[in-house]
């Protein structure tokens, strides 16, 4: 980002001479810093995960969750401002129930993610509001197979096979592309997420504690969303343990 | 004597059917439109499209099931075109019918049988009676020709029927109604949908069968008289 | 605004289905209706569902106005799903669902536009039992059996006379459908194909429908005038 304070990036409705609103990238700024959130799509399935950064010991563990369900069959994770994220969950969550409600079958994966995506965008086109200093990585299982997308502050959504934002994004997508995400079952992505959360990401030495958050919709769930079994998320988060001493004692 | 009330509401006393089969849905009804006893119209098409894979048959008030059918086909354009980019689902279009059936039941004098074919689930009827309830059905009957032909489907309809069977069942069933109702009455349309498309078919009411106490039709008296003896010289 | 004359609407039900009757058990609930779905005096469906399960913890049967109970069902899932996506280990019981649809029913019945129903609520939470009823106007309370309709001439005197608390699967099976025998005689509107559900600790079952055997073998039915010429 070059030009800081050059008078041009005080509103989301005045542009640069070079054409861009600072802003939108100041948002952007704030999902950067946060702690880093992945989705990945299997064959069976959609998994989510957030390495949740605790701001302080005393706080509930479980508490300030990142991961909302939006409806039966899809979630949202949240990265960058918690608060504001709420507020996205909140509109994808009466979207998909006035949809079910108009139409009487669940939103399609395709349809939630443009209307969510239309949302953000709108808050991105009037002074009076301020764009959403968060990005939401949104997963569904409907008629057409499991779907992931992701929606940035500007309010662009794409569908991806992989998806990291966040701190640790760059390394989080660089093990995601080493996955063989058409052979794998959410069963063992739950425990890749583990791992690339926990020691590909995660720096010990300077982040504050973190609490792993992850959810899926697949086959197994029954193509509902829900939070990762607690014996299953152990399991992963054992497996991804042993694998940072592993790599601390090569 | 009755007056003949030229100001009653125009209504469809009518003969409705939806029939699914092994690969799709079969749709038919009569054609007669009565205004009180005054037949207004003899050749009504009373098997709407939605779109193009879900048709709807329409009862009771002609203006209320136009409204609704008009509604349903409009947010049905917008959600399959404009939203999704593919066909809707009979389910969703079913349900769209119910919603406004069901809010508006107060008002609303119809009852209908929206039938089609999509990638999903095959060929599908739902029933959305007066009330707004919604049924999905393997058949359906609506109508006031329906009361004489509760009977016949219950023995004559078999699950996994072909095309033609079919057809030749909604064929035979509306003429029997049309047989026995007076509101129902002009000639038998029906509607197929399957996964190929849509094929509409038509047979007029001369070309019917010819049920009890029924005669074969004649242009004249005189066909009949003359007919048998050729030559008197 | 409307005349009063115009906001008094008259509201008929069109499809309706007859009489619900549930009991409490050793081990939960057990709920029993028929299928019928009546349009007038036709018998227009015979494949309607009016045992459902209502969460983890209840179970919902429902006489009167299919499409308000289908209403019904599209607010009780929506219900469900909110307190679902708490996803936070906690669940609505029968006891809250009741509640639930008793402040429905009756803000329907204040603006003069009720839902059709006689609703039955029961299911089993925490190892308590509960069973109650709400109807259109919203009269609601809470028993150890319930019915609906002409149920609740029909079956409850019986249910009054034979259940006891401690009655086990099978004997609750055998008073409900002892109850269901005499609706299908005396009830016009009844349908042969039952639909009985049970719900415990364990969660809700509502099993395949069946028809019940019928009894006509008094001697008197065999000729019924004897003596009587005339008398019905």
């Amino acid at each position: 980002m070059s030009s800081i304070g050059t008078g041009y990036d005080l509103s989301v409705t005045t542009f640069s001479p070079d054409g861009r609103v600072f802003q939108i990238e100041y948002a952007a700024k704030a999902v950067d810093n946060s702690g880093t959130v992945i989705g990945i799509k299997c064959k069976d399935g959609i998994v989510l995960g957030v390495e949740k950064l605790i701001p302080s010991k005393m706080m509930l563990p479980g508490s300030n969750r990142r991961i909302h369900a939006v409806h039966r069959h899809s979630g949202m994770a949240v990265a960058g401002l918690a608060a504001d994220g709420r507020q996205i969950v909140a509109r994808a969550k009466s979207e998909a129930t006035n949809y079910d409600s108009v139409y009487g079958d669940p939103i399609p994966v395709k349809e939630l993610a443009d209307r969510v995506a239309s949302y953000v965008h709108l808050c991105t086109l009037y002074w009076w509001l301020r764009p959403f200093g968060c990005g939401v990585i949104l997963g569904g299982y409907d008629r057409d197979g499991p779907q992931l997308y992701m929606v940035e502050p500007s309010g662009v959504s794409y569908r991806y096979f992989g998806a990291a934002i966040g701190k640790g994004r760059q390394a989080a997508k660089t093990e995601i592309e080493k996955l063989k995400l058409q052979d794998l079952t959410c069963r063992k992505a739950v425990i890749e997420v583990a791992k690339i959360s926990i020691y590909g990401v995660h720096d010990e030495a300077k982040d504050k504690d973190f609490e792993l958050e992850m959810s899926w919709v697949c086959d197994e769930s029954n193509r509902q969303h829900e939070k990762v079994p607690e014996e299953l998320l152990e399991e992963a988060k054992a497996a991804a343990k042993l694998a940072l001493e592993e790599m601390d004692a090569d | 004597m009755d007056q003949v009330d030229f100001n009653a509401p125009h209504s469809m006393g009518t003969t409705i059917i939806g029939v699914t089969y092994n690969g799709g849905v079969v749709l038919g009804a009569d054609s007669r439109t009565s205004t009180g006893v005054y037949v207004a119209n003899r050749a009504s098409d009373k098997i709407t499209k939605l779109t193009d894979n879900v048709y709807v048959c329409r009862s009771g008030s002609a203006a209320d099931s136009q409204v609704v059918s008009d509604y349903v086909r409009y947010f049905l354009h917008q959600h399959t075109r404009i939203q999704l980019g593919q066909p809707a689902t009979v389910k969703v279009a079913a349900n769209l019918v119910r919603l406004l059936a069901y809010n508006n039941k107060n008002n609303l004098q119809t009852g209908l049988i929206v039938g089609g074919w999509d990638k999903y689930e095959g060929g599908q009827i739902y029933g959305v009676p007066l009330g707004g309830t919604i049924v999905q059905q393997p058949f359906a009957i609506g109508g006031s020709g329906s009361s004489y032909l509760y009977g016949f489907f219950d023995q004559a309809w078999k699950e996994g029927m072909t095309q033609d069977e079919a057809e030749e069942l909604v064929k035979k069933a509306v003429s029997l109604a049309i047989a026995r109702d007076g509101a129902s009455g002009g000639v038998v349309r029906t509607v197929i949908i399957n996964s190929e498309g849509v094929t509409r078919n038509f047979y007029p009411g001369d070309q019917l069968p010819i049920w009890h106490d029924e005669l074969e039709s004649h242009n004249s008296l005189l066909d009949i008289l003359g007919a048998p003896e050729p030559m008197n010289i | 605004m409307d005349s009063v004359a115009d906001s008094q609407r008259t509201l008929y039900p069109y499809v309706t289905g007859s009489s619900v009757v549930a009991i409490k058990y050793k081990d939960g609930i057990l709920m029993a209706a028929d299928m019928g779905g009546s349009y007038g005096s036709t018998l227009r469906y015979k494949s309607v569902e009016r045992l459902k399960p209502i969460g983890k913890h209840s179970l919902l049967g429902a006489s009167g106005e299919i499409s308000d109970f289908q209403e019904i069902m599209r607010y009780l899932d929506e219900l469900i799903l909110v307190d679902n996506m708490w996803d936070d280990g906690n669940s609505l019981g029968p006891k809250e669902v009741h509640n639930y649809l008793t402040r429905v029913m009756y803000n329907r019945r204040n603006k003069f536009n009720p839902l059709w129903n006689s609703l039955v609520l029961g299911g089993v939470k925490k190892g308590e039992k509960y069973l109650g009823t709400v109807n259109m106007i919203g009269i609601n309370y809470e028993d150890n059996h319930v019915a609906t309709g002409l149920g609740n001439h029909l079956a409850r005197p019986i249910l009054r006379d034979e259940w006891n608390e401690n009655l086990t699967f099978e004997e609750g099976v055998k008073l409900l459908e002892k109850c269901m025998r005499v609706l299908l005689y005396r009830d016009r509107s009844a349908v042969n194909k039952i639909q009985i559900s049970k719900i415990t600790e364990e969660g809700a079952t509502v099993y395949p429908p069946f028809s019940l055997r019928t009894y006509w073998e008094f001697s008197a039915f065999q000729n019924p005038t004897a003596g009587a010429e005339g008398s019905w």
